[in-house]
């Protein structure tokens, strides 16, 4: 199987201390793999490397086998927090629809198969009904959806969500994660948590990430590895759905 | 004599009107994106920087009208790479830009020979002495903001509302940004002739934000501003006319009051709204 990400002996300082140390992670097409980790433990500087948003002080990055800049257009990117601001002039439809720039002519309008693409993207995330709405409107939850169907809508291979649930509650949460398991028939899809428990429900792998690669195992996560994770002793609370 | 038939009778009138005109027009389009970008002050920046151009261009005998064009894309320009690359020290670049721009234009134009040079015009603008050449200029300058926003207004859209996103797509950020604020300034030159280059700021920022409390689009902003912006320059230049005030400042006092009264009242509609929305609710419960 190809390899979707190849991360080779990655490292990273914003000019202090490390950031990242010694990273390295591969990740095979169609596989559906959950980062966990501290606060500060590197994950979201990992996905901006992975993205080409930042440049990497060694190491090596491949995704599709191409470097980061020239990969990322097959990536679909859903933010941790939006850096747009809520009361900006803008509808849902408009917003999904940026996420269709690179493909097609650059010079005027929107053509037909990107508005056509548009509805597919705001159907499978269960937006079309707020096309018209202006973002500044919608709840925490919506929001979070639409920002999945703007990623959706440039048609990816490999799927990025950095904390996908972190402002929303419990039920919606197990919604999102629901039609990501459905997505991830057709794509590799990376998801940024900070809730180990739940996500490990959904995810084919785990990478726990704390300035370095500390564990990517399949196998179920213990105590120890989140005592050694968190260097704290967490309480386990047992999930029962 | 009233308004309408003195526009009918002096052709100063008429150009003072197109001159209005097509003022708002470059505002109505570029103001809504200096309004979401919050770059007033940029813009203001690049307004008061121009007069060095317009200085230098009468010291050494060229079109003062081109020298403003080029002084106010080389401080956007400047001002956008400054941005880019130590964003901390934006402000006091800009605050530098605007006084050294007008202390070398007052500078030249104290040694330009002859008294033909008027810095009163250029600073609070002269409405009523377009000559026709200048009006050709505004046309031309209008069409080429209209073609450029409308060639890439998706990509506009995409920068002003989140550039990392826009990036990630494959938008090249950086240049739009700078295109932005070139356009930014070509509307800054548009204006100057009508309201002077100390006044700008008010009508590249005030409609727009008159536009943003009743629709919730750029496109839509872009039109309502447009309209707003050519209301306030006609109403502005007959009150001007009727009792024999200066044309640019009346245009921008008449627009800062239409300002104040489209805030109030939109506060006053988002309630009204609210309160019969929730009056509706409660008296038909289902």
């Amino acid at each position: 199987m190809n390899a979707a990400i190849e991360v080779e002996d990655l490292s990273f300082s914003y000019g202090g201390p490390r950031v990242l140390e010694a990273v390295s992670l591969q990740v095979p097409e169609g596989e559906f793999i959950g980062m966990v980790g501290p606060n500060a433990g590197g994950k979201s500087t990992l996905l901006k490397l992975m993205l080409g948003l930042l440049e990497p002080q060694g190491g090596r990055i491949r995704i599709l086998g191409r470097p980061p800049d020239r990969g990322r257009r097959l990536i679909g990117y859903v933010p941790q927090y939006p850096v747009f601001r809520r009361d900006f002039p803008i509808t849902v439809e408009q917003v999904v629809l940026t996420g269709r720039l690179g493909h097609g002519p650059t010079l005027g309008g929107w053509r037909r198969a990107d508005r056509l693409a548009d509805r597919v993207a705001m159907g499978e995330a269960e937006v079309a009904a707020l096309a018209a709405r202006r973002i500044e409107t919608l709840s925490g939850g919506q929001l979070q959806r639409v920002l999945l169907a703007r990623a959706l809508v440039g048609e990816p291979r490999i799927l990025f969500l950095d904390e996908p649930t972190a402002n929303i509650d419990m039920r919606v949460e197990s919604d999102i994660f629901d039609l990501l398991k459905a997505l991830n028939a057709r794509m590799t899809i990376v998801v940024v948590s900070h809730d180990v428990a739940f996500i490990s429900r959904y995810v084919t792998r785990v990478a726990c990430l704390n300035r370095t690669l500390m564990c990517h195992r399949t196998e179920e996560i213990d105590g120890k590895t989140i005592r050694a994770l968190y260097d704290v002793d967490v309480r386990q609370v047992a999930h029962h759905h | 004599m009233d308004f309408v038939a003195a526009v009918g009778a002096y052709g100063f009138l008429q150009h003072a009107l197109l001159a209005g005109l097509l003022a708002s027009l470059g505002c109505g389009v570029i103001g809504p994106y200096v309004v979401v970008k919050r770059i007033g002050f940029l813009a203001g920046g690049i307004a008061h920087s121009v007069l060095g151009g317009v200085g230098a261009a009468l010291y050494y005998g060229a079109d003062p009208l081109l020298g403003a064009l080029a002084a106010a894309i080389l401080a956007a320009l400047l001002i956008g790479w400054v941005k880019r690359n130590w964003r901390t020290q934006e402000d006091t670049l800009i605050g530098a830009l605007w006084a050294i721009g007008m202390a070398a234009g007052v500078l030249f134009m104290a040694r330009t020979p002859g008294y033909g040079t008027d810095l009163m015009s250029y600073l609070f603008g002269n409405i009523l002495l377009v000559p026709e050449r200048e009006l050709w200029f505004m046309a031309a300058l209008d069409l080429v903001l209209l073609l450029i926003a409308w060639l890439f207004h998706r990509q506009f859209l995409a920068v002003a509302f989140d550039e990392e996103f826009a990036e990630l797509r494959g938008v090249p950020v950086t240049a739009f940004y700078l295109l932005l604020l070139c356009l930014v300034a070509v509307t800054v030159v548009l204006l100057i002739q009508v309201v002077g280059l100390i006044l700008v700021i008010a009508l590249l920022t005030l409609p727009a934000a008159i536009a943003s409390h009743y629709v919730h689009t750029l496109g839509r902003m872009m039109v309502l501003a447009t309209l707003a912006g050519a209301a306030f320059a006609v109403g502005g230049l007959t009150l001007a006319f009727q009792y024999d005030l200066p044309g640019g400042a009346t245009i921008v006092l008449l627009t800062g009051a239409g300002y104040v009264v489209a805030s109030l009242a939109a506060g006053r509609l988002a309630r009204w709204r609210a309160r019969r929305s929730t009056a509706v609710a409660a008296g038909r419960p289902r």
